[in-house]
């Protein structure tokens, strides 16, 4: 089953922080966000619910994608925490969004040779979308950091509220030892180099992290995860047996 | 998604009669008007208040169907509402560029929304109250909204009429989306149906409502009729309307709510009871149950972003010096 538990964790990473951005949509700063932020949402949801799709069938016990999403509660999500945090304001959106696929992208090439047919199709398709994330969240993070003073301080303090988060990009969690996965430490270089290029752009620099915060992919999470949970999942529970 | 019921607008023009003949014949000839052909002063005034609302309609009603991205109760549904809204909102960016053919820009008209002066589409003071009303706004309030769109295709203004061309193809797939979310629910547990009954019952005097008032107390009519930028009357419309969906609701085994419904063979069409016309004129003046609710949120998202799009002019004002330093 570590597959399985491999494969949930990517689901629900891609489908929390897809939740994240759907937040937005009527209330980003401009109408061209109000397209950007649920395109990139949806594409977040389209690879969550083909993993889920693809657990459920590792599990073999007829669970559905559905099932899998609104029928688990906020011990069971094991997520990134980092996909969970609020969206603040558009600062910290567009930080979280590059620090996710500056990590995705890299991780998704290296699952293309992947021996698991699933993994290496979902990730033909997230390569491009993780690079048009990058490019998008990139030159935000770019703008604002190098725009007016106000911004270069909301983007400051994104960094400093966000980055603690992203050592957990790097930890192996269920996928240890699964060879049909890449591994998540070697891709923190890429991370890293990626990371470095835009901040030299954003007159941002890349702190220094004496005290991670981990624990989501043990179902230890921020408080916000369960008010995400409840309310995505409070139709989907009211009607149990229901079909939509 | 937008229907007529224009609110508002001054179509009076001081060109003088051999223009305005010569005007009249172009439009008679079913030629397109371009943005920098000649026109009357009413004519571009019409369109720019026209074409702004139903942009702002666009806008605004992301907000009422946004409400239920983050409940949809399936990964398939919330990925198809969040496709939906989004098509909304390019809706709106079509429609404020077609108005910007016509001189006003974006900002003014963002403004104008914000301060009150411009109006919208009254359908979306209305509340979203459950599931259910994710289906039947597709289902009745596009539907509503083609019946308008379609007849807008050919309206006598070019750009406007092109971006009606791919903005109804769009709203055609989301009436259909509708329709099927509220038959998934008819056709569901008795809890589901009852939701879709409630939502009906809640949305189909509105929805009748967007066709604007009886023709006989329609002030804006007849120029907009003669200048081609509208092509049928609010009660024709209207007709085509109830004759086209009373029969899918019939299928869906859903009552309309209107006892005095029934067909009426003599005209080959339903005859209807009476629209609330104190409830619409209180909603079109801005007493809607959500009005201030709408602009209140689009007013948070406009300050809230400001210094993002500062931020943005700033960056490329930046970039802008460093390469002439570097030139």
């Amino acid at each position: 089953m570590a597959l399985f538990d491999a494969v949930l964790e990517l689901a629900d990473d891609h489908l929390v922080l897809g939740h994240r951005l759907s937040e937005w949509c009527g209330h980003a700063p401009m109408l061209e966000e109000d397209l950007a932020l649920p395109n990139m949402a949806l594409d977040l949801i389209g690879t969550a619910r083909t993993l889920y799709d693809y657990a459920a069938q590792l599990e073999g016990e007829g669970r559905s994608e559905d099932d899998m999403a609104y029928l688990r509660g906020e011990r069971e999500y094991r997520n990134l925490l980092l996909c969970e945090r609020p969206n603040e304001d558009f600062a910290h959106t567009v930080l979280r969004q590059l620090y996710f696929a500056a990590f995705m992208k890299p991780y998704w090439e290296a699952a293309l040779s992947s021996s698991d047919e699933v993994i290496a199709g979902v990730a033909g398709k997230a390569v491009k979308e993780m690079a048009y994330h990058i490019r998008h969240a990139g030159e935000w993070v770019i703008r604002l950091g190098d725009g007016t003073d106000e911004s270069a301080r909301r983007m400051k303090d994104a960094v400093e509220a966000l980055h603690i988060y992203t050592g957990e990009l790097f930890e192996e969690g269920a996928a240890e030892g699964i060879d049909a996965l890449p591994s998540r430490a070697a891709i923190q270089p890429a991370w890293e180099a990626t990371i470095d290029e835009i901040f030299g752009h954003a007159l941002l620099s890349r702190p220094v992290v004496q005290y991670p915060q981990t624990g989501g992919r043990v179902g230890k999470h921020g408080e916000g995860l369960g008010h995400l949970l409840a309310e995505m999942q409070s139709v989907y529970r009211a009607h149990p047996g229901a079909t939509w | 998604m937008y229907s007529q019921g224009l609110i508002g607008a001054d179509a009076r023009t001081d060109e003088t009669p051999e223009f305005l003949e010569a005007f009249q014949n172009r439009i008679d000839a079913e030629e397109k008007i371009e943005p920098n052909d000649a026109m009357p002063e009413g004519y571009r005034r019409t369109l720019v208040r026209q074409i702004g609302q139903h942009a702002h309609s666009e806008i605004v009603g992301m907000l009422p169907e946004g409400n239920w991205i983050t409940r949809a109760p399936s990964l398939r549904r919330k990925a198809a509402l969040l496709a939906k809204v989004q098509d909304e909102g390019g809706h709106g960016l079509y429609l404020y560029a077609a108005a910007e053919t016509l001189g006003v820009s974006r900002e003014e008209m963002t403004e104008e929304l914000l301060d009150g002066r411009a109006k919208y589409s009254s359908i979306f003071n209305y509340p979203t109250l459950s599931w259910a009303d994710i289906g039947t706004i597709g289902w009745l309030v596009d539907g509503a909204a083609i019946m308008n769109q379609i007849p807008l295709c050919r309206c006598s203004y070019g750009p406007y009429a092109r971006a009606m061309i791919r903005v109804c193809k769009e709203e055609s797939f989301h009436q259909r989306q509708g329709y099927e979310i509220v038959m998934t629910l008819a056709q569901g547990t008795p809890d589901q149906k009852a939701m879709a009954q409630d939502s009906l019952n809640r949305w189909w005097w509105p929805s009748l409502m967007m066709f604007g008032p009886h023709d006989g107390d329609s002030v804006h009519g007849d120029q907009s009729m003669a200048w081609k930028i509208k092509r049928f009357s609010n009660d024709e419309l209207r007709q085509k309307f109830i004759d086209a969906t009373v029969p899918q609701a019939e299928y869906l085994g859903l009552t309309i709510p209107d006892p005095d419904l029934k067909w009426n063979e003599e005209k080959g069409g339903y005859d209807h009871g009476p629209i609330d016309w104190d409830e619409f004129w209180r909603v079109v003046k801005g007493h809607g149950p959500m009005a201030r609710d709408r602009i209140k949120a689009r007013k948070k998202a406009w300050d809230d972003g400001a210094w993002v799009r500062e931020a943005a002019l700033a960056h490329a004002e930046k970039r802008k010096a460093r390469k002439l330093v570097a030139e």
